[in-house]
């Protein structure tokens, strides 16, 4: 084929980016000229310098993964690179000219499947009538026997469908296949455009690209609204947990719908209503927006070895109490063994032909059908009819005799278990290559587009996630695992600036979704400790680094280390940042503390990834000599300070927020306490080399030059790090906004606790502090009586954290679930 | 041959926890599903704690409890109590059931409405929680299914393949233990002879279902063989959909039909479908659990042979 000629006004360089003549091609047309509805974007990006607007494109989109991948990460794996999507930032186009035909057959086949479920649960009239082979729903592991016969609180079956299109060769589109349980997508695709939006801003507010916010907004509404006459529905997304690969996705979306994540055991059954622990106790939940398989939403009535699912949650659907979206069930429609009855099943449910084609399908199950099938092996390719068979679809054409003989005996064998599908040869489109940076290269795509209930009938997503094939050449369907994605944009006809429209009038406030499970504020909490150990630890490690070769500094620094569990026993200050066996060594804490993190990473920003995995490098570095170490150090505390920073700063002050912040002084005003007093147990402790020393280990050596022209003395330093009540780390300071954060919460969960230390905090007058500084007996008599208090202080701040622990989070006690059969 | 028999039964599920269970929810299915050839007079289920109940019915038609207890317990007891009369069920010419071909081929789709017979049959014939369809079970059974066969001469062959090849021994299997399990070992308890039944009828195209019920310890058969196993406890058998009869229930655990000794509780299309006693609890720790089944005939004062159907 001859490079095909551009017109003048689109400079950009198509390289090497051929038309297939068997395909249809998205950016080109027949005589090899760029579609109109592509001109723009071409001109916008199309300048002498494209080629470095494609490279800043790329190097930001790599970039703004990264984070996001480094935020939602497992444990925050710094090496962490198993995001599922890659996104090449050029974007797929479709012309306003075909999203009509696009819309109206989404919404109809949502409408559709809807009706379908309402029939397989209810009279099952097509299966009697014989519209429906009885085989399909009945031999699906996903139609649930348990709910035949439910009536949806909401009335739909299905609240989010989504489908998979492609464009054959002729250049119209066709359905591949349906999602209908839990679809997943939605998430990437508002992340691949919020970053395009990012690096190509231009072209995307200026070519009429329409939003796909707003219809994320509505499905906010559709998801809160609910028959029950509740001011404050609840809404909650249910998330299989951290562990499960699509986990990003989860919280994406919980985040980007405003909606609280929880995991099976955050939720619970009761008589028949569904509810939130939260740590105001038991919230009522309306909707539950699901992101776990059907048949492991509830162990006591489907699948009873399903660890991640809330018991009784099927009785509290019967009972009408809960809406879910989708309704458990509705994952028999996933299956290719439907679109060849969809037509069909239309005529009789809707009265109405369908608008758009599903890919051409035999279910083996009919005799007729799987003749055709059998004499016809080499144009079809054969796929599973359930989800549960494990075999990858089987290219008739690729078969030796062997394989096309033991092939058939299979269909022959179990005919309903198997069906075939036309090859299909997806359309191309261009992508920004990986090696001139803005070559375009020709890749096969298919596109995911989500569809909301919405009043009576279901609005189609303007947008979605367009996955490309891993290599030029795949071109069919099925092989296009492992690829990237793009961002869709549907284009308005007139590009102009979008009117404003006022949203629909809510039939009440949205109310903030405050409520948080306990086993997030739980974690929360407990960020707050272990960010604070690891801090003050960190501060006192460097200090006793700098102690090295001052014998009476080096003895008290040591002792310090040991009280704290820096060091399990000797003196090797480079140990203790490598020790990973010492339980209450820095590297166990710092290791503690981003499991926190991990478990509460939808709390967390962009920001706190960045310190966690600058830490865990750290951690994972080796360090030659004490001067590496000092400043390995250095940087640590530089991260810790960041993640608490960012933590405090950019969360929401809610309970949760609170939670952590209390964590956070009680360890340290216990750990403050304790070590103040074993520093008053020393005799060297009147040395002014000495106070400087210990000052620096808490961070408070500038605070004291501000504060006294004295050189470091004892009393001053007491006065700074004990009475201060303005200083951050004293224990007058900690102790004060412990008590208002206290007070605070017990306030917000309405709760009548009067919670506080049991010893407070010694508060000596001036001369009592001056008197410790005496020589003799009577000196040390003195510092003695002040050392024991601060320790029964340490003592009380350790008993209010069981206290604390046991008040609010006690829900989590009870998470041991035993299954009975 | 006597033409009815009257039972009093107890069954008797005793859980004991080492920790307190704060909540626990449970599934029974302990009240006898009404059926041509038997009728509940009496029926009671008490439990210990009491809990919150809700009787309803399953999608397969079986009487359902739905329990809910909400006070700290460590140890539950469920008994449940009743009476009910067996009738004879008439014994069957095997050799006018239709060929076993045909009444697979008969459930195939042929795009016309397919009667209620096979509407109903037809939600037996697949894979269930514990019953995989795969071409080992099929072929365990080939000698039994000779092309053309009666369908109920060959299930009833299958009975007895089952019944001779596998040993009776309890202890030597759980809920866990796969159906390809039990064929490899040959070995089980009443429940696994019945799903291994199972498999191998649904890997032919038939429909099959999960018979749980009772067994009378002594037969009361007036054939006078040994007393049936399985008694003591909840037993199991197979329903094979056999035209023109309908559902006929063999059991392979004693290679017999059903009939006199034997009192059904639920069908569906596995023990998942139909377990008495299932359930979830919070809390707990370690469980023991104590089953107990007393099958008593008793006398008939008001004997009316033949009043019921």
């Amino acid at each position: 084929m001859p490079t095909p000629s551009l017109p003048p006004s689109v400079p950009l360089a198509l390289g090497d980016y051929r038309r297939d003549a068997g395909r249809h091609d998205e950016l080109l047309d027949d005589e090899g000229r760029v579609r109109s509805h592509w001109q723009g974007l071409f001109t916008s990006l199309g300048n002498p310098r494209g080629g470095a607007i494609a490279r800043r494109a790329i190097d930001a989109t790599r970039r703004l993964i990264a984070e996001n991948g480094v935020t939602y990460n497992v444990y925050a794996d710094p090496q962490g690179t198993d995001r599922p999507w890659t996104l090449d930032p050029l974007p797929l186009l479709l012309a306003a000219g075909e999203w009509p035909t696009i819309e109206a057959g989404l919404a109809q086949r949502a409408r559709l499947l809807d009706a379908l479920l309402a029939d397989l649960y209810g009279p099952q009239r097509l299966i009697a009538e014989g519209i429906v082979p009885a085989e399909i729903p009945f031999g699906h592991p996903n139609f649930l026997w348990a709910c035949h016969g439910l009536r949806p609180a909401s009335g739909r079956w299905l609240t989010i469908y989504a489908a998979d299109l492609a464009r054959g060769p002729d250049g119209g589109w066709w359905i591949l296949s349906d999602r209908t349980q839990a679809p997943s997508g939605a998430g990437y695709a508002l992340e691949n455009r919020e970053i395009v939006e990012q690096v190509l801003p231009g072209p995307l507010g200026t070519l009429g690209v329409r939003r796909i916010g707003g219809a994320f907004g509505r499905l906010r509404d559709e998801l809160l609204r609910t028959a029950d006459d509740d001011d404050a529905p609840l809404a909650v997304v249910l998330t299989p947990g951290p562990y499960n690969e699509t986990y990003f996705e989860h919280a994406y979306l919980a985040r980007r719908l405003g909606l609280a994540l929880a995991e099976g055991s955050d939720l619970t059954v009761r008589n028949d209503t569904l509810y939130l622990k939260t740590l105001r106790g038991l919230r009522r939940v309306h909707t539950l927006l699901r992101r776990l398989d059907d048949d492991y939403c509830d162990p006591l009535e489907l699948r009873g070895d399903s660890a991640l699912g809330i018991p009784g949650l099927l009785g509290a659907v019967r009972a009408g109490r809960v809406r879910i979206t989708n309704e458990l069930g509705s994952g028999v429609l996933e299956s290719a063994a439907w679109l060849g009855f969809l037509p069909p099943i239309a005529e009789r449910l809707l009265g109405e032909r369908l608008i758009l084609p599903s890919v051409a399908t035999w279910w083996c199950g009919e005799r007729p059908a799987l003749e055709y099938v059998l004499a016809h092996l080499d144009e079809l390719v054969i796929k599973p009819a359930y989800p549960n068979q494990r075999f990858e679809p089987i290219f008739g054409a690729m078969l030796s005799t062997a394989g096309r003989a033991e092939l058939s005996a299979r269909l022959r064998a179990f005919p309903h278990t198997y069906v075939a599908q036309e090859y299909v040869s997806l359309s191309q489109a261009p992508v920004w290559g990986q090696g001139a940076p803005h070559a375009l290269a020709a890749k096969a795509v298919s596109i995911r587009i989500q569809t909301h209930a919405s009043g009576d009938g279901f609005e189609v997503v303007p947008g979605g996630l367009a996955r490309i094939a891993p290599s030029t050449a795949a071109n069919i369907v099925s092989t296009q695992r492992g690829g990237g994605s793009k961002d869709l944009w549907v284009l308005r006809d007139a590009p102009a600036a979008p009117a404003f429209v006022p949203a629909a009038v809510a039939p009440r406030l949205p109310r903030a979704q405050d409520d948080i499970p306990s086993r997030l504020v739980e974690n929360l909490y407990w960020f707050g400790r272990y960010g604070a150990r690891a801090e003050d630890k960190t501060r006192l490690l460097r200090s006793a680094v700098g102690a090295q070769g001052y014998p009476r500094l080096w003895t008290t620094a040591v002792a310090q280390c040991r009280i704290t569990g820096l060091l399990a026993d000797g003196d090797d200050v480079a140990q203790a940042l490598a020790d990973d066996q010492n339980p209450f060594g820095l590297p166990s804490d710092v290791r503690r503390l981003v499991w926190c993190a991990g478990q509460i990473r939808e709390r967390l920003s962009a920001g706190c990834w960045a310190a966690v995995a600058a830490m865990q490098r750290l951690l994972q570095g080796s360090h030659a000599d004490d001067e590496e170490i000092a400043s390995g150090l250095d940087e640590l505390a530089l991260s810790l300070t960041a993640l608490a920073g960012f933590a405090l700063d950019d969360m929401t002050q809610d309970s949760g927020w609170r939670l952590l912040r209390i964590g956070r002084s009680v360890e340290r005003l216990q750990i403050t306490a304790m070590r103040l007093a074993l520093h008053l147990r020393e005799a060297s402790i009147m040395q002014p080399a000495q106070v400087e020393w210990t000052l620096g280990t808490f961070d408070s050596l500038r605070m004291y030059r501000q504060r006294y022209v004295t050189a470091p003395r004892l009393a001053p330093m007491l006065d700074l790090l004990v009475r201060d009540a303005d200083h951050p780390r004293s224990i007058g300071f900690l102790h004060r906004r412990l008590e208002a954060d206290l007070a605070r919460i017990g306030a917000e969960v309405e709760q009548s606790v009067d919670d506080r230390l049991e010893a407070p905090p010694p508060c000596p007058p001036d001369e009592d502090l001056l008197a410790l500084e005496q020589a003799g007996a009577a000196g040390s008599e003195r510092r003695e009586l002040l050392a024991s208090s601060l320790d029964e202080l340490a003592a009380a701040a350790a008993r209010l954290s069981d206290r604390i622990a046991a008040r609010h989070f006690a829900h989590i006690a009870l998470d041991a679930r035993a299954i009975l059969s | 041959m006597n033409g009815v028999v009257r039972y009093r039964l107890q069954h008797v599920t005793r859980y004991a926890y080492a920790a307190e269970v704060m909540i626990s929810q449970h599934l029974l299915h302990l009240v006898p599903r009404p059926a041509p050839y038997q009728r509940c007079l009496d029926h009671s289920i008490e439990v210990t704690p009491a809990g919150h109940r809700v009787d309803g019915t399953d999608a397969f038609g079986n009487p359902i409890v739905r329990l809910e207890i909400d006070v700290p317990h460590t140890s539950l007891t469920v008994t449940s109590r009743m009476e009910v009369d067996v009738h004879a069920r008439p014994r069957l010419p095997a050799s006018e059931s239709l060929p076993w071909e045909r009444v697979a081929d008969g459930f195939r789709y042929r795009a016309v409405p397919p009667g209620r017979d096979l509407l109903d049959a037809g939600r037996f014939r697949y894979e269930s929680p514990h019953v995989h369809i795969k071409r080992e079970y099929a072929e365990f059974a080939a000698d039994c299914f000779a092309p053309g066969r009666p369908l109920l001469a060959a299930a009833e062959a299958l009975m007895h393949k089952i019944h001779a090849e596998f040993r009776y021994e309890p202890g030597t299997t759980t809920i866990g233990t796969s159906v390809a399990e039990v064929l490899q070992e040959r070995r089980g308890v009443c429940q696994d002879f019945a799903h291994v039944m199972i498999a191998c009828l649904r890997s032919r195209g038939l429909a099959a279902r999960y018979v749980s019920g009772y067994v009378r310890g002594v037969s009361s058969s007036d054939e006078g063989d040994s007393a049936p196993v399985g008694a003591g406890a909840s037993h199991a058998w197979v329903s094979v959909w056999v035209p023109p009869f309908g559902w006929v229930d063999l059991d392979p655990t004693n290679d017999k039909p059903a009939g006199l000794d034997h009192v059904a509780i639920a069908w569906g299309r596995d023990f998942a479908d139909v377990s008495p006693l299932r359930g979830t609890i919070l809390g707990g720790g370690h469980h023991t659990l104590e089953v107990e089944v007393t099958v008593e005939r008793i006398a008939i004062a008001d004997a009316r042979p033949g009043a019921d159907r």
